[in-house]
């Protein structure tokens, strides 16, 4: 079986506890002396550095949570100095601003030795051609499996997403083995592979997918349409980027990475930590990153744990695939959208043109996330003569606030006033119709 | 003759149509004049109905943005040319032709059009000058 890291990836229970133990300690020390929000938080639970004697201590510390990437943006939650920070990535947060995390060089490197790893336990080597089909940029995916395929001597092609054809044609002529990217991507490429009847014509063994939620269904229709082996990854920027989690050869769940990041699942209502196997809030702390480290990250993933013993010799624990949010945030074409900020985009139309009555609408059809965003107009937006152009404009005048929000495309339609459903005078802002777990 | 049009917004959706017309057909109102402009998402039905004001509170009733306007309505000569000649009279004036449809023609020899000007008091009255306001209610409505 390969590993990367054979010591640390089989690393006996008890050792990796000590070695988590060492190095959570510092972690608070290091927070509680540079990140004022951290600090604040000890202050006022009455807690100092040195009450965190081991991870025995972790259910102690203070919850911190995306809101605070906001109330600090943009490096206001950073642990060093600027000048130590030589990357920094970014994605959307539950309002318009962006949420930002950075990275020193040494976190780079064990972001990447934590990719890595996963490419070795599938089997990907030096000789291997990867395909990093995740969007390149602020983004965290295409350049965290770049570094990981890097790493481990693999050759990459950074082709980063989009044109579906050119990657087709480049995964043929370059010759290709792996093929990382969102699997809603990897369904929409095997469908063109089987349109063209290239299928035969391709190198491939093994995809990497993740950064959106997706199916046992969904991974064997992309292993049959391109015929090769499909895995999951798991991540997030606030706590790394993908590479958190990974699942071995095995495929029984993902293992996250013990010795950079503790694990718990808590009661997402009253914050208390759950038994081993229980479902709930899944919350990382980073013990291994210098530049944005997080201490219990409420990630709002709903999955459980198991520790049980995994063939592939690993001795790090597992999760499952999260099998829901314990918020409102949707993942749509990998892309995290948060009602809130459709709601502040449309605040924002002016005059009374619009009501902030609205509902979304996503589905996934052919494999590719629809998103619709209905929006009430106000009975005195329309003229006595109604003129078809003026509804148009509008139209697209909200398209393109919510394109420049969200990043990603959104389907308006403009409808009736009081015309979208109420429930208890309420309106059901969310219809979700994709069944994804 | 001034009169009242119907703008009804509709979404482009399966039997919105035919909802309107068919709550109207219900209450007895006779549709004199249809005018459809659509775009993929989105249809304006514009209409003139022998009784504006309850047609209004009916399609309203199904939930559906309807406003009222004046426009005007006149019997063009049905013979060639006459379009032409109608329309020299409002370019001579200076009047711009917004949008216009036909209507159904219960007079003999005359094609009857619903016109929207970019100032109907100013059409009508040029109109009257012209001795060319020329209808009666009872030209369009079937009462």
């Amino acid at each position: 079986m390969p590993f990367l890291n054979e010591k640390i990836e089989c690393m006996p229970k008890e050792q990796l506890k000590k070695l988590q133990s060492e190095r959570l300690v510092k972690t608070v020390e290091n927070c509680y002396k540079n990140v004022e929000c951290f600090r604040k938080r000890m202050d006022e639970k009455n807690l100092k550095p040195e009450d965190i004697k081991g991870i025995e201590d972790l259910h102690k510390l203070p919850f911190s949570y995306k809101k605070d990437l906001r109330d600090y943006y943009p490096y206001g939650l950073f642990a060093v100095n600027m000048k130590d920070v030589v990357r920094v990535h970014a994605s959307s947060g539950t309002t318009g601003k962006r949420i930002v995390v950075g990275y020193t060089e040494k976190d780079l490197d064990m972001w990447a030795d934590c990719v890595a790893r996963m490419f070795a336990e599938i089997g990907v080597t030096d000789k291997d051609i990867v395909q990093v089909s995740f969007g390149y940029g602020l983004f965290t995916g295409g350049f965290g499996l770049h570094a990981g395929a890097e790493k481990i001597g693999a050759t990459v092609i950074p082709m980063s997403s989009g044109n579906t054809s050119l990657q087709i044609q480049t995964m043929i002529d370059f010759k290709a083995t792996v093929i990382c990217c969102t699997p809603s991507y990897a369904m929409y490429l095997g469908e063109e592979v089987e349109r063209l009847g290239v299928k035969d014509q391709l190198s491939l063994k093994y995809g990497i997918f993740g950064a959106e939620p997706w199916t046992e269904d969904m991974r064997k229709a992309i292993e049959n349409s391109l015929n090769i082996k499909a895995y999951d990854i798991y991540g997030l920027s606030e706590v790394m980027g993908p590479g958190v989690a990974c699942e071995c050869k095995y495929q029984n769940g993902m293992h996250v990475w013990e010795d950079n990041f503790l694990v718990e699942i808590i009661d997402p209502e009253t914050g208390e930590v759950l038994p081993e196997g229980e479902k709930g809030e899944l919350v990382f702390t980073s013990v291994n990153k210098e530049a944005f480290p997080v201490i219990r990250y409420r990630t709002r993933d709903i999955c459980s744990l198991k520790t049980e013993k995994c063939k592939c010799g690993r001795t790090h624990i597992i999760m499952n695939k999260p099998t829901g949010r314990s918020d409102d945030m949707l993942i749509i074409r990998g892309v995290n959208v948060f009602p809130s900020q459709i709601e502040e985009v449309l605040l924002k139309v002016s005059g009374n043109s619009i009501t902030p009555n609205y509902q979304i609408v996503v589905d996934r059809v052919n494999n590719t996330d629809t998103f619709e965003v209905n929006v009430e107009m106000s009975e005195s937006f329309l003229e006595d003569d109604i003129d078809i152009k003026t509804i148009e404009k509008m139209e697209k005048s909200i398209t393109e606030k919510l394109r420049s929000t969200l990043g990603i495309g959104a389907k308006v339609h403009l409808v009736n006033p009081k015309s979208i459903e109420r429930s208890t005078g309420k309106a059901k802002r969310v219809i979700d119709k994709r069944k994804l777990v | 003759m001034i009169i009242t049009q119907l703008s009804v917004f509709l979404e482009n959706k399966p039997g919105r149509l035919f909802d309107v017309t068919d709550a109207l057909a219900e209450s007895g109102i006779d549709i004199s004049a249809l005018s459809l402009s659509e775009t993929a998402e989105y249809g304006v039905l514009r209409l003139i109905l022998s009784n504006p004001e309850k047609a209004k509170q009916i399609i309203s009733d199904l939930g559906v943005v309807v406003k009222t306007t004046k426009t005007l309505a006149v019997a063009i000569d049905d013979i060639p040319g006459g379009m032409a000649n109608f329309l020299k009279i409002f370019n001579d004036n200076g009047l711009d032709v917004r949008y216009m449809y036909a209507c159904v023609g219960r007079v003999s020899g005359k094609a009857l059009m619903v016109v929207k000007l970019s100032d109907t008091e100013k059409g009508e009255a040029i109109l009257k000058e012209k001795g060319l306001d020329n209808l009666k209610p009872t030209d369009i409505y079937r009462i």
